[in-house]
C-alpha cells in the first residue's frame, strides 16, 4: 500500500531580552520570559490546543488508520513545562494513542551538527533523555535534524547512534530527476534510510494555502487527492513535512486549514490507493531505491534549500563562530545556568534573525523575527555572548584555583 | 552694547552642539555686560532668563513695509529646495521628519498670513523656514534697536542679512561647522550658497577654530583679515564625579558620536582591530547612531571581534555620562570637526581623549594625543599607549582638568566684544 506520512515540527526558541553593553558583566539572565510566555500562550491557543484536539479526536476516529509524527524541541519542550503545561498533556495524550511518533533532533533546535560532533552527540542525547522522561519511556527511532540539514556525514553521525532513519529535504539541486516519493539510502552508512520532503504538495498546505494569487486557490481536499492520484503508481510515500505552526498560526483558523485536515483522511481513503503511516513504518517498510550523496549540506529553508538563512554572511559567520570557540570551555564547568545558557545560546533562530538576505523585500524572515534588523539582532546577541564568555572565564578560574 | 543675534535652537530644546554654544556665548555676553536680543524660531518658555528673548512664530509681519517685498522677493528661491537637511544623515532626517510632521499640527502655511508658526527643528521644511525666519527677523530689526546683528550657522545667515538690509547695522556670521565639515566633498549645492552668501554680507566672520577659519578662507573666497577665530569653550569645568563603575574586567576604548563620514568612525573600528590583536583583554564601544552604523556593524563582524566590540545605540542623559565614567580611553577620529566639545566632556570625567588633528579642539586640548584621521596605526599605537602606560593617563588626567579651566565662555566673550567694538567704532 502506498502511503502518506505526515511531519510536524513544533519549535519555539528562548528569545533573547533586550541586552545593553552596560549590562555586560552584570545581568547574567538573557531570556525573555515575558514574550517567550506570551508567544507560546498565543501560539497555543491558536494552534496547539485546537491542532493538537482535532488530531486526537481523528487519531480515535479512523482507529490507527490515520498516523502523524512530531518532532518537538528540546527548548519548546522546556517552554511548554514553563508556560503551557495544558499543551504538554495534549502532546502527551496523543503519543500514548500509539499513532503518534515523536522524532528526536537536537535538544536546543542548534546548528552543531555543522560544527562538532560531540556537541551534536551531547544534544541528541539530552533530547532523548527529555522525551523518555516526558513522554512515559517513549524511544525515538528516526532523527530529524534542525532546519532538515542534512549531508552524508551528518548522517553518518546520525546512524553510528542507533538511528534507523533521518528525514530530510527533497531539495531539485540533489535528486535532480530523481522523485522524493521513494526511500533513499545515506552514501556512507547504507543503513540510514532517508526520507525526502515532498516540497511541492507539503509548501501547497503549508505556504499555499491561503494564498489568494495562486491559480490554485482555494485548496480543496477534492484538489488534493487529485494531486495525490496524479503521482505515478511505482512511488510509494508522500512525505508531508511542515511546521506544525501552519495550523492556526501561520494559516488562520478562519482560512480552513482545520477543516481541510479534518476531511483529508476520508478523501485520501476514498478516492485513492493511499493510507497513512508514520516514519518509522515507513522506514522499516518500504524497500530503499538507491543512495543518494549530498556532499554539501542541504535545509529546508528558502529557494536555496542551503545554510544561507543560519550562515550566510559575516555577522552570522561571527556569531557561530565566537559561540562554538567556547564549546571545550563550557564542557569543563559544572554549572546548571551555564549549560543552560549554553544550550539556550545555540539555538539557530538567533542566527536566522541575523539574516540580510530578504533585506530589502524580506517578507518571510521578518515575519519570524522580533528584531527591527539584523544588524539589532546581532549587537543584542553578541552583547549577551560576551556577558556569557565573561562567566565562563570565570568559573574556568574558580576551576584553575581549586586544581 | 545691544546685540541683535540670530540662533537656531536655544537650551534646553537642542538637538546638537550649535544651542549649546550659544547658549554659552550668551552666558559669556551677559558677564561682559552686553545687552543680547536672542532671537530663535521657536520658542518653549523654560529658557533661562538671560537675554531678550525673542520668539520668531509670534512676530508679525508688516508686509506693506515696501523693504519687506524686496527681502521677501530675494528669499522665495530658497523655498525650492525643501528637502535639505543639514547635520542630519538618512536615517535621522526620516526620524526628524516623522517627528516634525506629527509635531507640527497648528502651523498655518498661507503665504498671506502675517504670522508663521515656526518648528525650530531640522525637518523637512527648513528652507521654508530659514526664508521665513529671515522675512521675521527684517520685522524685528525695524522694532528692536540694536548696534550689531550676529548670526550663528546658515540657518541664520538669511536673517542676519535680511536684518543688516533693514538697519544697516553691522553684521557678524558665527561659523560653527560648513557644509564642507557635514558632507565633505559632496555639499549640497543651496546650502553653500546661503553659507558663502552669509559670510559674503557679514563685516566679520568668527570661526570656531583655525581649520574652520582656514576652510573658510579657501572655500568660501572670504578675505583673512574679515576672518577671526574665537575657540569654543566649556560651560563648567568641574570634574565629574561618578559612582558608577564598570561591570567588566577589560578596559574600555570609546566613540561616541554620530556615525557618519564626518565622524570618521570608520577609522576607530580598523584601530580596534589593531589593538585587540595585540592585546585581548580590551573592549572597544561605539555609542551613536548614523547612517554609517550598520556598515561599522559589518566590518565588525568581519574582522570577527564582535565579542569585544560593542554598540550601544543612541546614548542620551545619564547614560552618555556614564559611558565617559566608564571609559578608560575616549578617541575622536573625526575626518572634519570645526571644534568638537565631546573631548572636553571626556576629560571632564577624567578619560583620556585621543583626537584627531583635523579637529578644532586640537588647537586648544594639549594634553591629548592627536593623531590625523587616518592613521589607524597611529591611532592603535596611542589607545595601546593610554591603556598599557599609566603615567600618560595620570599626566593628562591631572593636566587635562587644569587646561579645562581654561576654556571659559567669558574670555571667548570678551574676545567677541573686542570685534563688535572695533565694528561699530567703523561704522559710518
Amino acid at each position: 500500500m502506498r502511503t502518506i506520512c505526515f511531519y510536524f515540527q513544533v519549535h519555539q526558541p528562548f528569545r533573547i531580552k533586550p541586552y545593553r553593553f552596560f549590562d555586560i558583566g552584570d545581568d547574567h539572565y538573557y531570556w525573555d520570559d515575558y514574550s517567550n510566555k506570551s508567544i507560546i500562550r498565543k501560539v497555543a491557543q491558536k494552534c496547539y490546543l485546537p491542532m493538537n484536539a482535532l488530531l486526537l479526536d481523528m487519531v480515535n476516529h479512523y482507529k490507527g488508520k490515520f498516523k502523524v509524527s512530531f518532532s518537538i524541541s528540546g527548548v519548546c519542550l522546556d517552554q511548554f513545562e514553563a508556560f503551557a503545561p495544558d499543551v504538554l498533556e495534549s502532546f502527551q495524550r496523543l503519543v500514548a494513542t500509539g499513532y503518534v511518533e515523536l522524532l528526536n533532533e537536537t535538544d536546543a533546535h542548534a546548528l552543531c551538527s555543522l560544527t562538532s560532533k560531540t556537541e551534536f552527540n551531547r544534544m541528541v542525547e539530552g533530547h532523548r533523555a527529555k522525551i523518555k522522561r516526558l513522554f512515559n519511556g517513549y524511544e525515538p527511532k528516526v532523527f530529524r535534524n534542525t532546519e532538515l540539514i542534512y549531508s552524508d556525514k551528518i548522517g553518518a553521525m546520525v546512524a553510528e547512534l542507533g538511528f534507523e532513519g533521518i528525514l530530510t529535504e527533497g531539495a531539485k539541486h540533489i535528486l535532480g530527476w530523481k522523485s522524493p516519493n521513494f526511500v533513499y539510502q545515506n552514501s556512507i552508512d547504507p543503513n540510514l534510510k532517508i526520507l525526502l520532503k515532498n516540497f511541492q504538495l507539503s509548501d501547497d498546505i503549508a505556504f499555499r494555502f491561503s494564498n489568494k494569487t495562486w491559480s490554485d486557490y482555494p485548496l480543496t481536499t477534492d484538489k488534493f487527492v487529485k494531486w495525490i492520484n496524479a503521482i505515478p503508481q511505482e512511488q510509494e510515500v508522500l512525505n508531508l513535512f511542515m511546521d506544525y505552526e501552519t495550523f492556526g498560526e501561520h494559516q488562520w483558523a478562519e482560512t480552513g486549514i482545520f477543516d481541510f485536515m479534518k476531511y483529508l483522511p476520508e478523501a485520501v481513503f476514498r478516492h485513492t490507493d493511499f493510507g497513512f503511516s508514520t516514519p518509522t513504518e515507513v522506514v522499516r517498510g518500504a524497500k530503499p531505491v538507491s543512495k543518494i550523496n549530498v556532499p554539501v549540506p542541504i535545509s529546508w529553508a528558502d529557494e536555496e534549500r542551503d545554510l544561507t538563512a543560519w550562515l550566510g554572511n559575516d555577522l552570522q559567520n561571527e556569531a557561530f563562530t565566537k559561540l562554538y570557540e567556547m564549546e571545550a570551555k563550557v564542557k569543563k564547568i559544572d554549572d546548571p545556568e551555564i549549560q543552560r545558557d549554553w544550550n539556550y545560546l545555540q539555538t539557530s533562530d538567533h542566527f536566522y534573525y541575523m539574516c540580510t538576505k530578504f533585506f530589502s523585500d524580506g517578507a518571510v524572515h521578518s515575519y519570524f523575527s522580533h528584531y527591527e534588523t539584523p544588524y539589532d539582532a546581532f549587537i543584542n546577541y553578541m552583547n549577551v555572548l560576551s556577558d556569557f564568555i565573561l562567566r565562563v572565564k570565570i568559573k574556568e578560574k574558580e576551576l584553575e584555583a581549586l586544581e | 552694547m545691544k546685540v541683535l543675534m540670530f540662533g537656531w535652537e536655544f537650551p534646553p530644546h537642542i538637538s546638537g552642539g550649535l544651542g549649546t554654544a550659544c547658549y554659552g556665548l550668551v552666558k559669556g555676553l551677559v558677564h561682559h555686560k552686553q545687552d543680547i536680543i536672542f532671537v530663535v524660531p521657536k520658542l518653549w518658555g523654560d529658557e533661562e532668563p538671560l537675554a531678550d528673548f525673542v520668539n520668531a512664530s509670534d512676530v508679525v509681519i508688516d508686509y506693506r513695509e515696501r523693504k519687506f517685498k524686496k527681502i521677501w522677493k530675494n528669499l522665495t528661491y530658497l523655498e525650492v529646495s525643501s528637502f535639505l537637511v543639514p547635520y542630519l544623515g538618512p536615517d535621522e532626517f526620516k526620524k526628524y521628519t516623522d517627528y516634525a510632521i506629527h509635531d507640527r499640527t497648528d502651523v498655518d502655511e498661507s503665504v498671506f498670513s502675517n504670522k508663521f508658526e515656526f518648528s525650530g527643528k531640522y525637518g523637512k521644511d527648513l528652507m521654508k523656514e530659514v526664508s521665513r525666519y529671515a522675512l521675521v527677523a527684517a520685522q524685528i530689526a525695524k522694532s528692536k534697536e540694536h548696534d550689531v546683528i550676529h548670526a550663528h550657522d546658515w540657518l541664520a545667515y538669511p536673517a542676519g542679512i535680511a536684518a543688516k538690509e533693514i538697519s544697516g547695522k553691522p553684521l557678524v556670521a558665527h561659523i560653527h561647522a560648513t557644509e564642507f565639515d557635514r558632507s565633505g566633498e559632496t555639499v549640497n549645492q543651496p546650502v553653500y550658497d546661503i553659507e558663502r552668501a552669509g559670510m559674503q554680507a557679514a563685516d566679520h566672520v568668527v570661526a570656531v577654530s583655525h581649520l574652520t577659519r582656514k576652510i573658510v578662507i579657501e572655500k568660501y573666497g572670504v578675505h583673512p583679515d574679515k576672518v577671526s577665530v574665537l575657540h569654543n569653550a566649556v560651560l563648567d569645568s568641574s570634574i565629574i564625579k561618578s559612582d558608577v563603575r564598570k561591570k567588566v574586567p577589560e578596559k574600555i576604548v570609546t566613540f561616541l558620536g554620530r556615525i557618519t563620514f564626518q565622524k570618521g568612525p570608520e577609522y576607530f573600528v580598523e584601530a580596534a582591530k589593531k589593538v585587540i590583536d595585540r592585546d585581548p583583554n580590551v573592549r572597544f564601544v561605539m555609542a551613536g547612531s548614523g547612517d554609517l552604523l550598520n556598515k561599522m556593524i559589518e566590518r565588525v563582524a568581519e574582522l570577527g571581534m564582535g565579542t569585544k566590540f560593542h554598540f550601544t545605540g543612541f546614548l542620551k542623559g545619564k547614560d552618555v555620562d556614564d559611558m565617559y565614567a566608564i571609559s578608560d580611553v575616549y578617541v575622536m577620529p573625526s575626518v572634519s570637526e570645526p571644534f568638537g566639545i565631546a573631548p572636553l566632556e571626556a576629560v571632564r570625567h577624567n578619560t583620556p581623549v585621543i583626537i584627531s588633528k583635523q579637529s578644532g579642539v586640537a588647537e586648544v586640548l594639549r594634553n591629548a594625543i592627536k593623531v590625523d584621521f587616518w592613521d589607524v596605526d597611529a591611532m592603535a599605537d596611542a589607545i595601546f599607549g593610554l591603556l598599557h602606560y599609566d603615567s600618560i593617563s595620570k599626566m593628562f588626567r591631572e593636566l587635562g582638568s587644569e587646561e579645562l579651566k581654561k576654556l571659559k565662555w567669558e574670555h571667548v566673550a570678551a574676545k567677541l566684544v573686542t570685534v563688535y567694538d572695533k565694528l561699530h567704532k567703523e561704522q559710518p
